[in-house]
């Protein structure tokens, strides 16, 4: 693959892959605990706080999880010898990747009414993308109306960027857009939510 | 303190709640009580702001429930009928979260938490995991919590579901006392002997609805205070009198051993629905 070996390859996408999911499981899934099973939220709900302080906190415990987990894949990646380029972006694009699943992981743990669906938006929704999305090979061999609904996903993005960055090639400005719009969409999402009792 | 004009909660086609009026005033032991599934949890919900009205309003020390919703969250304390304790913090911990989340200043909290381990006797467990104490500790932590940022209401859910007969009464002095300090407590129950017990004034509810509301002996008087219980084939019919004179009398006529006793809110509940508890 353009010559570089496949450790080259593969670090980007699975460090993308790690923050994706490490973000969205730790809160979709303690979330919708604390919402369903331990009723915990009830105390966030009823206290003088709004809806945007509730998902604020809920998503930056999810993104500093997430980079946590990024950053141990990295220095596995660096003791098995990956050599790759590490920057100011790089992190920044994991962040927004963090933030933006983190969001997801609110609007499915407020908006799913069992633990059992929850697992099943993992399995149907998250899984999946962590195959297609350019993590483990390249999406270009793909057809071509597939490569397209792919570009829409973020975590193509995620693994594109960073890997763009990793070789020290600079990455599309428009990744930085597509991060934004969805962290805004899914945070703004996960406010509303919130905001909607029953 | 607590007004409730035409408040109403549809769950799809469900009328959950179905269009109550009610007025709680300032210093009140309040008791809705009502068979599973009335619509006591839903009123209360709807009340503490975990459930939006489908329609009616109601107000809290004059602030809108709908409308004034950080200022009604201040008014409130909020006791739930189910343990939502953090499970992995210390007893310290849950009282200082929630301090937090009122907004307490620091040394506010600190004062604040040790008045209140001192009041529902949970000093010496302070720092223990909430996951380690008693059915019977859990609750008075939850109520020292919703005790925490001084409400003017306090809301109970169930509040002895589930506990032994000692922790119950210990509960009980526990609402007395706070209510003895200016409190006004709504609680729902099912238990009817908690009600009598503990209320002042009694909400009967069934079916979504307020069917019947005074004191205990207000409900009592209304259905007749002695009853007269028959045993004909299997099935007992009870008779209500206005005293013991005429329920005598009555019981004269008959040809068969009855039993006369002064009723009690069982009686008036089921003389009100036609129904007991718990059907």
């Amino acid at each position: 693959m353009n010559g570089g070996n496949y450790l080259q390859f593969v670090v980007p996408g699975i460090i993308a892959l790690s923050a994706m999911n490490t973000s969205f499981n730790t809160v979709g899934a303690s979330l919708n605990m604390s919402r369903l099973y331990h009723k915990t939220l009830e105390e966030y709900l009823t206290a003088p706080i709004s809806a945007f302080s509730i998902v604020l906190g809920n998503v930056l415990a999810g993104s500093l999880r997430g980079i946590l987990a990024s950053i141990i894949i990295l220095g596995l990646a660096f003791v098995f010898g990956a050599k790759i380029t590490v920057n100011f972006w790089f992190f920044l694009i994991i962040l927004l990747t963090c933030f933006l699943f983190a969001s997801l992981g609110v609007v499915a743990a407020m908006t799913i009414d069992s633990h059992e669906d929850m697992s099943n938006f993992s399995t149907f929704v998250i899984l999946p993308m962590s195959f297609l999305c350019g993590t483990f090979f390249s999406s270009e061999k793909l057809p071509e109306f597939i490569r397209y609904f792919i570009e829409l996903l973020p975590l193509t993005h995620a693994s594109q960027s960073l890997r763009a960055i990793a070789w020290g090639y600079d990455f599309p400005a428009v990744s930085l857009l597509v991060f934004l719009g969805y962290s805004v969409v899914l945070f703004a999402a996960g406010v509303i939510v919130v905001r909607k009792v029953k | 303190m607590i007004k409730i004009n035409q408040l109403t909660k549809y769950y799809g086609k469900i009328k959950a709640v179905n269009g109550i009026d009610l007025h709680v005033g300032g210093g009140e032991i309040f008791g809705l009580l009502g068979p599973n599934g009335a619509g006591k949890t839903t009123t209360i919900r709807m009340l503490t702001m975990l459930a939006k009205p489908s329609g009616g309003k109601a107000f809290i020390n004059g602030y809108e429930i709908t409308r004034d919703l950080l200022k009604v969250k201040k008014e409130i304390g909020v006791v739930p009928q189910y343990m939502n304790l953090d499970i992995e913090m210390t007893t310290w911990e849950n009282l200082e979260l929630h301090g937090r989340l009122h907004k307490m200043p620091k040394d506010d909290r600190r004062k604040r938490i040790q008045e209140l381990l001192d009041y529902v006797e949970l000093r010496d467990r302070a720092g223990d995991l909430v996951g380690k104490l008693s059915g019977g500790m859990k609750r008075r932590l939850m109520v020292a919590r919703a005790l925490m940022h001084y409400p003017h209401v306090l809301f109970l859910d169930e509040p002895t579901v589930g506990l032994d007969p000692q922790t119950r009464r210990r509960i009980w002095d526990l609402i007395r006392r706070m209510n003895n300090d200016g409190m006004t407590v709504l609680l729902t129950t099912h238990y009817i002997e908690e009600s009598e017990m503990l209320c002042h004034r009694i909400g009967i509810m069934d079916r979504g609805q307020l069917i019947a509301l005074g004191t205990p002996e207000e409900l009592k008087k209304r259905v007749g205070e002695v009853v007269v219980e028959t045993l004909n084939q299997g099935c007992t019919k009870y008779k209500f009198f206005a005293d013991r004179e005429q329920a005598v009398k009555y019981a004269r006529s008959l040809k068969q051993n009855v039993i006369i006793r002064e009723s009690n809110l069982e009686d008036v509940f089921v003389e009100l629905t036609g129904r007991k508890v718990g059907d």
